[in-house]
Parts: structure tokens; C-alpha cells; sequence
């Protein structure tokens, strides 16, 4: 880290589905390396990534690994606000009551002002 | 401005990598700092000296080492690398690897973190 210690608001996007490709997953790797470094963290899951959260995945007959369990140490490793879009469940029938954590839910309108409270972005 | 690339996407598949090249160029060309360049996903495939276009095309590798040359840093993740069999014997000069801690500081330390993906 330089010198200053500087404090940086990192946001983690995420708006993929889990599977079919390896963004969500390596986008996971990232947030729990970027545990370690002290920074002002938060996450937001809009469209399909809302589904990286939801409980009871199967990915046996897949043949990858399933890694919803991961989200909840999410908060252990420095990522203490959590936000999902509600119209982004609402699409694909999910209540926060289907997830594996209990985010913030937040209208659609509320991401264009959160971003702009970040220093920086990191889409997955 | 001090800018520090993240590419997120393999060489010839997707122009996220061309793109980022043409950013870092122009960037430097105003005068700009670019405080190091982060490759992520199949980005990492951008800086094996195992490519070989055909001589008509560009070589993106290449490319990269030149950049690194003029003393940029460039970084290739370590975990993206090993699942994607790249090692330090196979990416080319001026580029090395290293953990995901050096994006945090790259993106710490510059103005502007860009990304190139989809």
C-alpha cells in the first residue's frame, strides 16, 4: 500500500449469472483477496448475478463447482454492504427470502447514485 | 491523470485487449501517466510469447512488451494464470506475475481505474 494509507470506496458489480461463464466465480476470487487490504468495500448483484445468491443450487450434473455457500463469508472478509436490485428479483420470481444472505434490497433508481459515491468499480 | 487498465478479455477473441492498447497509447501520447496494467480472466492470455499470428496480423503479445518496455508495469494474475496454464517461462519480456493485491494498489493509486471487457 502507499505511504498514506488512502481509504478507497471499492464497489463490486456484479451482474452475471453464476455459470456459464467464469466471471461470477473469479469475480468472488477478487472480493475475498480485496478483503485483505482494508479498503471501504460493498457489492451490488443486479440481473442475472442476482442468481449467483439464490439457495439451493445443484451444479452436480454441470460438472463445475458451486460456490454459493462462498457469498456468505462475503461479510467476514470485509464486505459489509451488500445491496441486490429488487426489480432484478422480481424478473426471475425471487424474493430476498430465496437468497443465501440477506442483502439491502434497493429499487433500480438507487444504483446510479451509489455508484457515483464510489472511488472505484470493479464489473463482473 | 494517472490511470491504471484492467483487461478482462483473450487476445484476437474480443477487442477489449486492442482497445485498452489503443488507450494506453493515446493516454501516454497526452502525456498521461498509466500507473500499471492488470490482466484478469482470459485476459491473461494477452501476453503469452506462445502466440503466433500470421505475419499479416498484429502481435498482441508483442505489443505488450513494448508498453512494458517503457517501464510500465504489467501484471498477470496469478490464480487467473495457473488455471489457465499460463507461467512465468511462457509470457513474454517486460510482463510479469503477481497476486490480485496489485490491482487493489494499481486501482488505489491512480485517478482512474479503466476497464476493458464486456
Amino acid at each position: 500500500m502507499s505511504d498514506e494509507e488512502k481509504v478507497s470506496k471499492i464497489m463490486f458489480v456484479n451482474r452475471r449469472a453464476p455459470h456459464g461463464s467464469i466471471y461470477a466465480y473469479e469475480g468472488l476470487e477478487v472480493k475475498l483477496i480485496m478483503g485483505a487490504y482494508d479498503q471501504d468495500l460493498s457489492a451490488i448483484f443486479m440481473d442475472d448475478a442476482v442468481l449467483a445468491l439464490k439457495k439451493g443450487q445443484d451444479t452436480s450434473e454441470l460438472g463445475v463447482k458451486e460456490f454459493s455457500a462462498t457469498f456468505r463469508v462475503l461479510e467476514d472478509y470485509g464486505i459489509e454492504k451488500i445491496y441486490v436490485v429488487e426489480e432484478s428479483l422480481k424478473e426471475r420470481g425471487l424474493g430476498v427470502e430465496d437468497l443465501v444472505i440477506q442483502p439491502e434490497v434497493i429499487p433500480i433508481s438507487r444504483v446510479a447514485e451509489l455508484m457515483e459515491q464510489q472511488d472505484i468499480l470493479l464489473s463482473f | 491523470m494517472k490511470f491504471s487498465i484492467l483487461i478482462l478479455e483473450g487476445p484476437y477473441h474480443h477487442e477489449a485487449g486492442d482497445s485498452a492498447y489503443r488507450f494506453v497509447e493515446a493516454a501516454l501520447r497526452k502525456g498521461h501517466e498509466i500507473r500499471g496494467i492488470f490482466f484478469y480472466h482470459d485476459g491473461v492470455y494477452n501476453v503469452t510469447k506462445l502466440m503466433e499470428p500470421p505475419s499479416d496480423d498484429r502481435n498482441i503479445a508483442k505489443r505488450w512488451s513494448e508498453i512494458g518496455a517503457k517501464g510500465i508495469d504489467i501484471v498477470v494474475c496469478i490464480a487467473a494464470a495457473k488455471r489457465r496454464g499460463i507461467t512465468p517461462e511462457v509470457i513474454v519480456p517486460n510482463t510479469r506475475i503477481s497476486g490480485l493485491g496489485q490491482l487493489v494498489e494499481m486501482a488505489v493509486d491512480s485517478d482512474r481505474l479503466v476497464t476493458f471487457g464486456d
